[in-house]
């Protein structure tokens, strides 16, 4: 693993490289995701992009690296190469408080923090992204990507997406 | 060096085996345990249209997903990837024979789902810190919770269910419980696995399980009378043969071909 400081026009990359919107949550970019981890120069006009799937099977990563190359040539850099890393493994821990706001406004309810090692703590309540209540209900582990679940509100009764804890 | 035009866009991800400086039984290790993903992934796909409600068509398909992320960083280790998943025969497939089993009906599957699952969450545990698959096994045991955790619970309420989902779900088990012994046979190249104690991890798993969906567990042998070696040697179940003809069948017919 390279742990050599980025140089600032590596920096600058990295957040043109970030400022991607995902594939299928386009309202939040590939940064607010912590999808995209790091961007390397090789040689002038010669870039390396590292980026981490949510899930190993997530389709949406052949997507990202083209809109990824597409953004680069057009600022420039002549050669793109996307490398996928699947170490250390992506969590939904990596998704940014600004990304779990705009998810949030969308409808979808943002992953809740993950347990660190040791007792698991008492279940925090999944709000209803509509109505703001806490009582909802699992209707189905998977939904319509994998990253999320399928969950109802107890209250104002209407289904929604959950970016589940992973 | 010459500064050739790098297409590693879209391959899936992490060093092959022997970049990573492993033994030749890395490959056999990855093309085992990738057959097993690969397999069980495009069983899971056939659900695709049939399944029993909308929820659950959704739920195995993104399993199927999973399962197929894994296979393709997995083959990849090993060599090209659609080489190996659409040119390959039977023999060479070493998949386990319980993922080539047939879907049979939805409790059926919900069976082979849950000896599945219960064994590749351990074992991908065993492997998390893997120099050759930990970087896969430690990112999928996180995915393969959820898969193990909609198995269970869908055994828990098929057989504490109705008279019939409870007799469904027990003939499940029965039929698919002479496959589960061959998981445990040591797989060359995957040397951090304690195969007993994974067995007995399993065991233990999958028998609080069966119980407390008030089900019985199985008294048949786990093992076919007749499958020495089985699937990780080459030999398959007569299915498979149906299986990898329909999953083969449009890449050979068109070689080259692209979308």
């Amino acid at each position: 693993m390279v742990t050599a400081a980025r140089t600032p026009l590596e920096e600058r990359l990295l957040e043109l490289a970030g400022t991607v919107p995902d594939p299928e949550l386009p309202m939040v970019t590939l940064r607010e995701l912590g999808i995209v981890r790091d961007v390397r120069m090789s040689a002038p006009g010669r870039v390396q992009v590292e980026i981490t799937p949510t899930y190993t099977g997530c389709p949406a990563v052949e997507a990202m690296s083209s809109d990824i190359e597409e953004l680069l040539h057009a600022e420039g850099v002549a050669e793109v190469t996307v490398r996928t890393v699947l170490a250390p493994a992506w969590s939904t821990d990596d998704i940014t408080a600004e990304g779990r706001r705009k998810l949030a406004e969308s409808g979808i309810a943002p992953p809740r923090p993950q347990p660190a090692d040791g007792p698991i703590p008492l279940t925090l309540a999944v709000r209803c992204p509509h109505c703001g209540s806490t009582e909802t209900e699992l209707l189905s582990r998977f939904s319509s990507t994998a990253c999320k679940a399928l969950r109802r509100c107890v209250s104002c009764r209407e289904p929604f997406d959950h970016f589940k804890e992973l | 060096m010459t500064p050739t035009p790098e297409t590693t866009t879209g391959a899936p991800a992490t060093a092959t085996a022997a970049a990573a400086g492993a033994p030749a039984t890395a490959t056999t290790a990855a093309l085992a345990l990738g057959d097993d993903a690969l397999v069980l992934s495009h069983r899971l796909a056939e659900w695709a249209g049939h399944a029993p409600v909308l929820e659950e068509e959704v739920a195995l398909a993104n399993i199927a997903l999973d399962l197929l992320g894994q296979a393709r960083v997995l083959l990849s280790m090993a060599r090209d990837e659609d080489e190996l998943a659409y040119l390959r025969e039977e023999r060479a497939f070493t998949n386990l024979q319980l993922v080539e089993q047939p879907n049979g009906d939805f409790a059926h599957t919900i069976a082979r789902q849950l000896l599945f699952s219960t064994y590749q969450r351990f074992l991908y545990e065993a492997l998390a810190g893997d120099p050759v698959f930990g970087p896969l096994a430690a990112k999928a045991v996180k995915e393969v919770a959820y898969h193990q955790d909609h198995a269970e619970q869908w055994t828990l309420r098929l057989g504490d269910g109705t008279d019939e989902s409870h007799r469904r779900m027990q003939r499940g088990l029965d039929a698919l419980w002479r496959y589960s012994g061959e998981m445990f046979r040591p797989v060359a190249g995957l040397e951090a696995v304690n195969w007993q104690e994974l067995e007995a991890r399993w065991l233990a798993s999958v028998n609080a399980v069966i119980e407390r969906a008030t089900l019985t567990v199985p008294e048949g042998p786990r093992h076919g009378a007749w499958a020495a070696g089985a699937g990780r040697q080459g030999l398959h179940t007569e299915p498979f043969g149906r299986m990898l003809a329909e999953m083969q069948h449009l890449h050979r017919s068109h070689p080259g071909a692209s979308w």
